[in-house]
């Protein structure tokens, strides 16, 4: 069977980064933003296991990182949709062009 | 050698009056603030002739030598194994003596007070700056490190200006009291740098090393400090010159002495007692404490010589021409503390040669009684007249015949008659200066002569000059205030005082002071030469007599003297015109030349400076600003283009 080799997944984990970076500059819904950070993060998990994989397959220290990725991005998320809570309740919107008063 | 550690409460129990009334009075002593502080001071006072019984007549003595004994020494600063400063009490004749002459008339215008102050508003402030001065002054005379005096001398330095200022709403005493601090400041930098001099050379602050440094010949400190030269003078001169300023500008000697008068727009009896009998007297005190440091040093001893015996002069030709009668009491104290300076200046330490040190605290000693009588006197003439100005008195021996009787005694002992107290203190001085220089033995009885002479016209212009009387009853009959004559003489507590100074005036002459308080504490024999004092006693009396010629009835004899002498008279009157040089200097070189350039240079370089810096970071801030926009997805963009720049930078170029 012929195996997938590694430039291929990364260029999956390439391209989903970017596709997240793209979404993080391109849209105002700060929800959509969030959206688009968690899909770099996992970017890097793809990163993280398919390195472990292909280059360390006796040890298990990359998808333990992966783990712990997804665990900070859970708790990272809650937070995050606190936080626009209260903006939607302040701000009456969740649009982050509305939000701009932390300035000079 | 037994306990002196009792003689720390002297000082002590003033300063804890001082900060209870201080923090308390005004709230829950309004009233008794006077009795607490004459309590506490009483019981100084107790302690302070305890002391002297036990130091001078049971164990101050050993082989008919009096000990510097140092009863207490906490080290309080140490800068090198020999160099710290020490806080300690030192127990040897002369601070034993200057502890009974400022407890003493401390304790006299502390009950003085009692009348004269009562119904001050602030009168517990009072007495907690009264309690402060009396604490430092003791705290002054006890110290045991050179840095020590220095402290207690600036907290005197404070305190007095306290007291002057008293009336703080009266303009005149504010800028009094602010010239004394200005002008006894200027004179303490000369006092630092002083001590500093002496400090470096004899590796030590501790008086006594001090002096067992600087007066053995062969030591290595007294040789690099003889053999160290700056401007032509040995670095012991420059040293003790310095530190002489200091003493003079406490004491009021020419050309420090503008302070002094002025300074009498403070409530009489602190005039008393700080301008008269304790402060003023502190420089004298700090060269008798030097004292065989200074013998060291022919050059620096000249200098306070002629500054003593020079402004023992010239104050007792202004006294003779001053109105006011506190200024006329001022000079008086200057003059006294000339004659105090100068004997020290012609003495020399130890043994029968060292007469003019005894003699100027034998004077110091008797000075303190009479000179407080007469300002305490003054007060209470001043309290029944309500004014300060001869024309404005007369003929008040029958208002007043205790305060009378205390005055005449004042002035006959500060003329120098016998019995009283200031014949024999003069007497010595007198002596010594006709053994060691026939100039300054001169002056010394000219100036004895004018001192009768202007003491004489003040009690002739309060006392008797009936016709003045008259006007001033006159005056009183139409002026509102009606209350002139009829509180009196003032209460007992006002009396008491002036009774038992007099009786001191009168009485402290025949100590035998000799025997007890010498430059090197081994007893000298003194005699009073009946032949030697009759031109003294010869010229002050006719002093007094021209003086009661010209002013005990009202007469035209004295406006003919001050026709006579003119343009003098007139000079004398302005005080020489020290003070308008002084301004003039101030006003028209200092400020000018030195003030003005470096408010220049403060407001266009060091501000300058300090403007360009906040105005640069404000430019570049404006500049930049725009980069904190708010919103957040430029902060992202940033951030991913420097770590962009980031990679670049590792990958690429700093491989």
């Amino acid at each position: 069977m012929n195996e997938i080799p590694l430039t291929h997944i990364l260029f999956v984990s390439t391209a989903l980064f970017f596709i997240g970076m793209y979404g993080l500059f391109t849209r105002r819904n700060i929800i959509t933003m969030l959206m688009s950070i968690e899909l770099m993060l996992n970017s890097v998990n793809i990163n993280f296991v398919a390195f472990n994989k292909y280059l360390f397959p006796d040890k298990l220290d990359g998808l333990f990182f992966s783990l712990f990725i997804i665990t900070i991005a859970a708790a990272e998320a809650a937070v995050a949709i606190a936080i626009i809570i209260n903006l939607y309740r302040s701000h009456q919107s969740i649009d982050v062009d509305d939000a701009t008063e932390m300035k000079f | 050698m037994s306990n002196y550690l009792y003689i720390l409460w002297i000082p002590l129990l003033p300063l804890a009056t001082f900060v209870v009334l201080g923090l308390f009075g005004r709230k829950y002593f309004a009233k008794t603030a006077g009795i607490i502080g004459t309590a506490s001071l009483l019981t100084s006072t107790l302690l302070s002739f305890v002391a002297a019984k036990q130091y001078f007549f049971v164990d101050g003595k050993v082989n008919g030598v009096y000990q510097r004994i140092i009863a207490l020494k906490y080290t309080w600063l140490q800068f090198s194994p020999n160099v710290s400063i020490d806080m300690g009490v030192i127990v040897d004749p002369i601070s034993v003596m200057m502890l009974i002459v400022v407890t003493s008339v401390s304790l006299m215008v502390h009950v003085f007070s009692l009348g004269y102050m009562k119904g001050e508003e602030r009168f517990a402030t009072y007495y907690a700056f009264l309690s402060l001065f009396t604490f430092s002054m003791l705290g002054l005379i006890l110290s045991v490190n050179i840095f020590q005096v220095y402290m207690f001398w600036e907290l005197v330095g404070v305190s007095s200006f306290l007291l002057i200022g008293y009336y703080f709403n009266k303009p005149s005493a504010v800028a009094a009291s602010k010239k004394a601090f200005i002008v006894t400041r200027f004179a303490d930098l000369g006092f630092l740098i002083g001590i500093l001099i002496i400090g470096f050379y004899g590796g030590s602050l501790d008086i006594g090393l001090l002096i067992e440094k600087f007066t053995s010949v062969q030591s290595p400190e007294f040789i690099s400090i003889t053999t160290a030269s700056f401007l032509g003078a040995s670095m012991l001169t420059w040293g003790l010159v310095l530190i002489f300023m200091g003493g003079a500008g406490k004491s009021a000697m020419f050309p420090l002495h503008i302070w002094l008068p002025d300074a009498m727009e403070g409530p009489t009896p602190v005039s008393a007692l700080i301008h008269a009998a304790t402060m003023v007297v502190a420089g004298v005190y700090l060269v008798a404490r030097l004292f065989p440091v200074f013998s060291m040093d022919e050059a620096a001893l000249t200098i306070v010589t002629y500054v003593g015996a020079f402004s023992a002069l010239l104050a007792a030709v202004i006294a003779c021409t001053q109105t006011d009668i506190k200024r006329v009491l001022a000079y008086s104290t200057m003059s006294q503390i000339g004659y105090m300076m100068f004997a020290l200046g012609i003495s020399k330490n130890g043994g029968e040669s060292g007469l003019g040190f005894m003699a100027s605290m034998f004077h110091l000693f008797t000075h303190a009684f009479f000179k407080s009588l007469l300002f305490l006197g003054a007060g209470s003439v001043i309290h029944m007249v309500h004014s300060n100005e001869m024309k404005d008195m007369g003929g008040l021996r029958k208002l007043m015949p205790i305060t009378h009787a205390a005055f005449l005694i004042a002035c006959l002992a500060i003329a120098g008659i016998p019995p009283f107290a200031g014949f024999f203190s003069k007497e010595e001085i007198l002596t010594a200066a006709f053994h060691e220089n026939k100039l300054i033995y001169g002056v010394a009885l000219f100036t004895a002569a004018l001192t009768s002479f202007y003491m004489f016209r003040l009690y002739f212009n309060i006392f008797w000059s009936k016709e003045a009387a008259a006007k001033a009853h006159h005056h009183d009959a139409h002026s509102q205030h009606n209350d002139t004559h009829d509180h009196g003489e003032g209460t007992w507590t006002m009396k008491l005082p002036l009774l038992i100074l007099a009786a001191c005036a009168v009485g402290v002459g025949f100590i035998p002071f000799s025997q007890f308080i010498t430059s090197d504490g081994a007893a000298i024999e003194t005699h009073i030469d009946m032949v030697f004092s009759i031109a003294p006693v010869a010229l002050s009396i006719i002093a007094i007599l021209l003086s009661a010629s010209f002013y005990k009835s009202h007469n035209a004899k004295s406006d003919k003297a001050v026709a006579f002498f003119g343009g003098f008279y007139r000079a004398a009157y302005k005080k020489f015109y020290v003070d308008e040089l002084y301004l003039f200097i101030t006003k028209k070189i200092v400020f000018p030349l030195i003030g003005q350039p470096i408010a220049w240079a403060d407001r266009n370089i060091v501000d300058g400076f300090m403007l360009l810096l906040a105005n640069t970071t404000a430019k570049i801030s404006t500049a930049i600003k725009g980069l904190q926009s708010g919103k957040v997805q430029n902060y992202a963009l940033y951030f991913f283009g420097g770590v962009l720049a980031l990679s670049v930078l590792f990958i690429y170029i700093w491989k």
